[in-house]
């Protein structure tokens, strides 16, 4: 536990301190779906509103790249809901520690995210709130500036995987497995969820794996 | 409405729908223990289900290609009990290395 507890701490700027790292290389991708979104003819103010409402990487990479390659609406439309369905059950695991009015709870689950999720992430089946939140609010801000930057700049930025970002991410969510898997139950839903996405990733559109992937928890069912 | 306009409308209709399950839901709420059995499994099943298809996944194929050299150099790091951020740099360095980038 003691990487994860390093960062660790239950205040917004916990989480905030926490999701630096992964803030600098999201303006990076930002800027290069800001790039790409403009190279795709979605002008410039419809990629700044979709990272402020989309709020996803790889669900509006996936839209953009349907766009691109010619497909209508409704392809990128189902492209990016379908990277984006894994918020529901990920999004369950982390509801009950939310509280206040209904409409409190829905503005601050837009926060949630990969990154800011996993960070919140304080022990077994337990998150803390204010992480996520704080963690959230620093990835919105970067992605959304990211974005303008690389609409504005378009052409100016580079590839970021030239720089490796793109393993930063599994890195990443490996790390913040590893306290999460100890106990032997929660270690076999690990490599049950890694087997099912494996296994579906060749035949299934891409998001479809990690929702299936989720039913590894049924594991939890048996006692 | 332009194309661009309407992918941006929906897909972020939908989007806050699937983000706000959850917490609008559950927020506040005692699970049942069978429940709570349940879920406190979804997190490690997602975050190894995201390990796997950041590192090998394609456009529906399976890719090996310089994110395990990041990857190997991650695991590296957490046996060496390095912190958090050393693991993920060091990741994206390696795959920089591999990649000729350095």
């Amino acid at each position: 536990m003691g990487r994860v507890e390093q960062a660790g701490g239950d205040r917004f700027r916990d989480g905030a301190r926490a999701i630096l790292p992964y803030a600098i290389a999201g303006s990076t991708f930002g800027a290069s779906f800001g790039v790409l979104a403009k190279v795709a003819g979605m002008g410039s103010l419809a990629p700044i509103v979709m990272s402020a409402t989309t709020f996803g990487g790889s669900a509006q990479y996936a839209a953009i790249s349907v766009l691109d390659a010619g497909g209508g609406a409704a392809a990128a439309i189902a492209a990016a809901v379908l990277l984006n369905a894994r918020y529901a059950p990920i999004s369950i695991s982390v509801g009950p520690v939310f509280e206040g009015p209904a409409w409190r709870r829905f503005l601050e689950a837009q926060l949630i995210v990969d990154e800011s999720w996993a960070i919140s992430a304080v022990g077994p089946g337990e998150f803390s709130r204010r992480r996520l939140i704080g963690a959230g609010l620093v990835l919105y801000v970067a992605w959304i500036g990211g974005t303008t930057v690389g609409v504005v700049g378009a052409g100016l930025i580079g590839d970021p995987e030239r720089l490796g970002l793109d393993a930063a991410f599994p890195a990443l969510f490996l790390a913040l497995l590893v306290p999460q898997a100890r106990e032997r139950r929660a270690f076999a839903a690990a490599v049950a969820g890694a087997a099912i996405a494996l296994a579906l990733v060749p035949f299934a559109a891409p998001g479809i794996p990690i929702v299936v992937a989720s039913t590894a928890c049924l594991l939890g069912l048996r006692s | 409405m332009s194309t661009a306009w309407t992918v941006v409308a929906l897909a972020g209709a939908a989007t806050f729908a699937l983000k706000a399950v959850g917490p609008v839901l559950l927020g506040g709420r005692e699970l049942p223990a069978p429940v709570i059995g349940v879920a406190s499994l979804l997190t490690p099943a997602l975050l190894a289900a995201l390990v796997v298809t950041q590192l090998l996944g394609g456009d529906r194929e399976l890719v090996l290609d310089e994110r395990l050299v990041g990857l190997a150099a991650a695991v590296v790091a957490l046996v060496l009990r390095a912190p958090i951020l050393v693991v993920v740099v060091g990741a994206a360095a390696a795959t920089a290395l591999a990649r000729g980038f350095l």
